[in-house]
């Protein structure tokens, strides 16, 4: 038994809900199919102050709680679960979660990019124990206590503003010796009091596997290969994303970073899927780029339905 | 809507609650982002296994004792406990099959 739609998407962040949108607007009955990071990394954030439309800024959860109502409210069909496999081999296609099948006739990729790790080995293990990918998560069972935020782009600035208001002292560890982060984040870092960088320092070891917490980070030099030592009882990794394709692999173009490839708007290696916000753009990567790239899924998608969109046709999409 | 089949545990409660059967007890904030996504799936297991498990909540804020206990340094996070003894922990988020799979290795 599958149930069949006309168009299924994949992922609850900016790109999947503004496609969700989109989708349903044009009486498509979309079915999202969120994931288990539902909402995406906006969920994980405070103040989003870069989002137009909102010159106070706007909460992470609230914004993706509206664009949720939003798509709903034009009749979009949301549902909690994680795809486990996808079949793109022939259309309509087909989307497993769990023991249930759903088959499309066109197909919306927006699963987003999750938190990278250190490759350490040692940091997965001590998740939950210390090491976070998550200020706003964890960053409470670090009140009164030293910790370090691993990274120097706009996730470990903010992640270290957030930390500072509860931490003694934040420690933002950076392998280069200038930071990659926005202006205004970098501004606001280097001015909060009890932030302090350590340039030009990576992260080797984590300790202690033994007493089932961090105790302090084992720091290498990267100008003379120096070795030191750091006590922290928390260490944020901060050191960018990697996208969720492993669903896809084998069926999909890939760029080497397993970003997923597009071409002429949306359009994957196969028609009739289409992918829009993180997993196909290691460049922007931001909220607004998101939702508009999943608008553009959107209406490729619908074209795709009615026959209209051509193979590599150049024109704009403009038609309203 | 929450599930009526998911118990609230207390730091005062905590030990006895734990000590018969299988026990799954997630640990929660109020401001948590990551907790309100697996507290559905949470839901869902405890009626799925009503009477063969006990699914249970802690809210970290109002309890600190047991999650210092057990070293939960990040949330959510979800305990499992044999006749009182820790079998599995999980950080993080999971889908509910991969739950379902580890619960069901303890059953």
């Amino acid at each position: 038994m599958s149930t069949h739609k006309q168009v299924i998407i994949i992922g609850s962040g900016p790109a999947g809900l503004t496609a969700a949108l989109y989708t349903s607007r044009a009486n498509l009955k979309p079915l999202l199919i969120e994931g288990v990071e539902a909402g995406g990394q906006l969920m994980l954030t405070t103040l989003v102050e870069n989002y137009p439309g909102f010159r106070a800024g706007v909460l992470g959860p609230d914004l993706m709680g509206e664009m949720r109502a939003q798509a709903e409210h034009f009749g979009a069909e949301i549902m909690q679960g994680d795809v486990s496999s996808v079949d793109l081999s022939e259309r309509p296609f087909k989307i497993n979660v769990d023991k249930t099948q759903y088959t499309a006739d066109a197909l919306i990729i927006a699963t987003g990019a999750s938190a990278k790790w250190l490759d350490l080995g040692v940091d997965k293990k001590l998740s939950g124990r210390g090491v976070s990918t998550c200020a706003t998560c964890d960053g409470f069972f670090f009140k009164g206590l030293p910790v370090a935020v691993v990274g120097g782009g706009d996730t470990a600035m903010e992640e270290a503003i957030y930390l500072s208001k509860l931490a003694t002292q934040v420690t933002v560890i950076h392998r280069r010796d200038t930071l990659r982060a926005s202006k205004v984040m970098q501004d606001k870092a280097l001015s909060t009091p009890n932030i302090s960088f350590l340039w030009n320092k990576e992260v080797v070891d984590i300790k202690d596997l033994e007493q089932g917490k961090v105790t302090s980070l084992v720091l290498r030099d990267t100008t003379n290969g120096e070795q030191s030592e750091l006590a922290v009882d928390g260490v944020f990794i901060g050191i960018g994303h990697n996208p969720n394709t492993a669903l896809f692999k084998g069926q999909l173009a890939m760029h080497d970073n397993g970003y997923l490839k597009t071409h002429d708007g949306s359009r994957t290696s196969v028609a009739g899927v289409f992918a829009a916000g993180d997993v196909q753009d290691h460049i922007y990567r931001q909220a607004v780029t998101a939702a508009g790239s999943g608008c553009m899924a959107a209406i490729d998608a619908e074209r795709f339905l009615s026959g209209t969109l051509h193979e590599s046709s150049h024109q704009s999409a403009v038609s309203s | 809507m929450a599930s009526d089949k998911v118990k609230v545990f207390t730091d005062a409660n905590f030990g006895d609650e734990v000590k018969n059967g299988v026990v799954l007890v997630d640990f929660w904030a109020t401001w948590c982002a990551p907790c309100r996504r697996i507290a559905p799936i949470v839901d869902q297991l405890a009626e799925e296994y009503n009477g063969k498990l006990t699914v249970a909540k802690v809210d970290i804020d109002e309890n600190p004792m047991t999650p210092s206990k057990f070293m939960v340094r990040g949330i959510p996070t979800l305990l499992l406990f044999k006749n009182g003894e820790l079998q599995e922990t999980v950080v993080g988020l999971e889908s509910k099959d991969r739950l379902a799979q580890i619960i069901d290795k303890h059953l």
